[in-house]
């Protein structure tokens, strides 16, 4: 709502008469889709759309509430997800135009399939493979002796392993559970000889693996398409027919490779997109420092609104519970049930009335600061000794007076704890807004984890512990500032 | 209680005041009154409903049943706070509010009812000097005071508004011996100065006699016993009454 404000505002302002807002790309978290979201921007650009590039927004619901809601345009998906998760009624092995005619109704759009299917597939190292002669799935049921090591993700799916060996009647009996990254160790060190993996992992051209047929058609297809809100088709035509173009130009492995240019030689998903459409990538120009200070600013936004937003509730909250104590409590307990909600699951339930970005990730914060604030401000006026509490109201002045002049500056110290331990825990906290496309420090720790590389990590991680400190710091001299002397004296006897 | 009383000259009046704390009597049937100008004592054990006689004359606690009146007038909520305003309340540790000077303590009412800067520290050095209080002590915390100075600026912040009564709830009760005696020598010494209507609170015979001719002994919620000392003493209206008294050591010269 606020940013529409903005934005709309903004056109005012500018001078061009028609106003451009970029279309807005999405993609998941994880390397495949980011890279797809890049191709997509890139795409837009050569089309002279202007686009941006939400990186990494969350998983698969997240990205379509936000593409029903508005809040992102279009993002790459799968049309296994399609059948299976999002879309009810509809048969799992339904074809795009099927899909396209269950979509069409939300108002989503669907371009045909890029070129890939990225689905489970069994992997063995090419050169066992071609020593035994294995091509096709089915060519396993002539090797009972083979090991086997699947992720135990695929070991309990039942499209995994067990409908696996029933449809190609499959004998072999050593089969391990492993994690998928040890996986591709053991294979490539003999410990086993067939895994699970996707169609599209990185590491199959790096390990020189050989993706086996599944010559009886038993993994659901995993064809990879773009989602696409259908109100562009009027208002930016050429972004749709450049995503459009963009259908059967990816075969697997194109995808496996710009995956492994990713993942294994560290290179940026922006520069591998270019490379694959063959245009300049462009330097976002932006140093570590830069970086860094628009981290920063986007760190402070999140912690600085949600925290001040709850100050002005939570006192006045806090206040009223030590009024009226039955309701106190109950204030009390709601407040402590929201604190339970786990972080990820709290940023999650704000999309559906907020969308994604900033403001879902300050009402998050805002939400979880407010049992700190409303509980030290409650202890803090309900240890004020009963004789003082009486002695202001003995001198004849009203309520209100008394609370603003005697309790509240006596409860002082407990209330910025409360705010300090809100601040610092919102700090911490805030790093997640990242996985809902609110910025900051988490998003170098989004991606770092993505990519397994721990220097980005760090890159979020230091700035966001430097920044609990200074805060927990700052609110140190707050507190000794704003606790009436005589208060500090009294702590001290 | 005779008929004709002039009720202007009434300064406070119980009559047939009850007030329970749940199943705890506080006050059980009272009629009192207190003359405009007078000095009494109220005495008795701890727990006898002194305390919460003085909290229902402020208006801090309502009867059960029965009236409490003020000036002659019924106390109601609608103009408590200025009848708060008439009348100096001092607890035993003094109830100064530690996150203000002794100063601030003094200038939180007048200030809220908008008195000048000047006109306050006038007040306050007219009230140092009344109890003896040395003026530069105004400037610190009650965390920074002597037990003696804090009850003297408790003393002085329930005097800067000039009220018509004074309510001393146990005033003395937390300081040492000596610094008790000095006390007890000045504030008789103020209300007599003062003139005000007074009701101190003691659990101290010798004490409630010092200050007042007029001493109201109670147990239990109730008014045993309401007169001078000496009329406790000859003529008590039940054991208890000399039991409480004569449970006050007095020194002797040891035996040879």
């Amino acid at each position: 709502m606020k940013c529409w404000f903005i934005a709309a505002l903004a056109c005012l302002l500018s001078s061009m008469a028609v106003c451009a807002t970029p279309v807005r790309i999405g993609s998941k978290q994880f390397t495949e889709s980011v890279i797809l979201g890049e191709v997509a921007r890139l795409a837009a650009r050569q089309a002279d759309v202007p686009a941006q590039h939400q990186r990494e927004l969350g998983g698969t619901s997240i990205l379509w509430s936000a593409l029903q809601h508005g809040d992102i345009d279009a993002y790459p998906e799968y049309t296994g997800t399609l059948t299976h998760e999002l879309l009810k009624n509809v048969a799992a092995d339904a074809d795009i135009p099927t899909l396209r005619a269950a979509l069409k109704p939300l108002g989503v759009g669907i371009t045909d399939s890029l070129g890939f299917n990225d689905t489970y597939a069994i992997g063995m190292r090419e050169d066992r493979a071609a020593q035994l002669g294995i091509r096709r799935i089915s060519d396993l049921t002539a090797h009972p002796e083979l090991r086997f090591g699947f992720s135990n993700e695929f070991m309990d799916r039942t499209d995994g392993w067990p409908g696996l060996r029933q449809r190609y009647g499959l004998a072999q009996t050593q089969v391990r559970g492993l994690d998928h990254i040890l996986s591709y160790r053991a294979l490539s060190t003999n410990a086993v000889d067939a895994i699970d993996l996707y169609s599209t992992d990185a590491e199959i051209p790096y390990y020189h693996l050989r993706a086996l047929d599944d010559d009886k058609h038993y993994f659901p297809h995993y064809e990879a398409v773009y989602l696409y809100r259908l109100s562009l088709e009027q208002s930016s035509p050429a972004f749709v027919q450049a995503l459009r173009n963009l259908s059967g130009r990816i075969d697997e492995n194109a995808m496996r490779r710009m995956n492994a240019m990713v993942k294994l030689q560290g290179k940026k998903e922006t520069e591998v997109a270019a490379g694959f459409l063959g245009v300049q990538p462009d330097t976002d120009g932006a140093g570590l420092l830069s970086r860094l200070l628009k981290r920063t600013i986007e760190h402070l936004k999140l912690v600085l609104i949600s925290l001040g937003a709850a100050v002005l509730l939570a006192v006045p909250l806090g206040v009223f519970s030590a009024s009226s104590r039955r309701l106190g409590q109950a204030i009390m307990a709601a407040s402590g049930v929201l604190q339970t909600i786990p972080s990820l699951a709290m940023f999650v339930f704000m999309i559906p009335f907020f969308g994604i970005g900033t403001w879902p990730a300050i009402v998050a914060l805002f939400l979880y600061s407010l049992l700190p604030i409303v509980r030290n401000t409650y202890t803090g006026l309900v240890g004020i000794p009963p004789d003082l509490r009486e002695s202001a109201a003995a001198l004849g002045l009203p309520p209100g007076v008394r609370l603003r002049r005697v309790e509240l500056p006596m409860a002082m110290r407990s209330i910025l704890a409360g705010v300090k331990t809100a601040a610092v825990i919102n700090v911490g906290t805030a790093t997640l807004g990242a996985l809902i496309g609110a910025g900051g420090y988490g998003q170098p720790i989004v991606t770092g984890i993505r990519l397994d590389d721990t220097g980005l990590i760090l890159e979020g991680a230091i700035p966001a512990a430097l920044m609990a400190l200074i805060v927990q710091g700052l609110f140190e001299g707050i507190e000794r500032w704003l606790t009436p002397r005589g208060m500090r004296l009294e702590a001290r006897q | 209680m005779p008929a004709v009383s002039n009720a202007s000259s009434e300064a406070f009046e119980l009559s047939r005041v009850s007030k329970h704390y749940g199943a705890v009597v506080g006050l059980d049937d009272v009629s009192l009154s207190f003359h405009a100008g007078t000095t009494t004592s109220l005495i008795g054990s701890s727990g006898s409903g002194k305390s919460t006689l003085l909290r229902l004359l402020l208006g801090l606690e309502w009867p059960d049943q029965g009236q409490v009146k003020v000036d002659g007038r019924a106390l109601e909520k609608d103009h408590v706070l200025e009848l708060r305003r008439r009348v100096g309340y001092v607890i035993q540790d003094g109830g100064l509010f530690p996150h203000l000077t002794a100063l601030g303590n003094l200038a939180l009412l007048p200030s809220h009812l908008g008195w000048s800067r000047e006109r306050i520290h006038q007040r306050a050095e007219e009230l140092a000097a009344l109890t003896h209080l040395s003026s530069g002590v105004l400037a610190r915390y009650p965390a920074e005071l002597s037990g003696g100075q804090r009850q003297r600026v408790a003393l002085m912040r329930g005097l800067m508004l000039n009220p018509d009564a004074l309510l001393l709830d146990e005033p003395l009760g937390a300081l040492d011996p000596l610094v008790r005696h000095e006390l007890q020598d000045e504030l008789k010494h103020i209300f007599e100065q003062l003139g005000k209507t007074v009701i101190v609170v003691t659990h101290d015979i010798a004490e409630a006699a010092w200050f007042a001719e007029r001493i109201v002994l109670m147990r239990c919620g109730k008014v045993v016993q309401d007169g001078r000392l000496e009329d406790l003493r000859q003529r008590p209206t039940e054991p208890f009454v000399t039991h409480f008294v004569e449970a006050q050591r007095t020194l002797r010269e040891p035996m040879a």
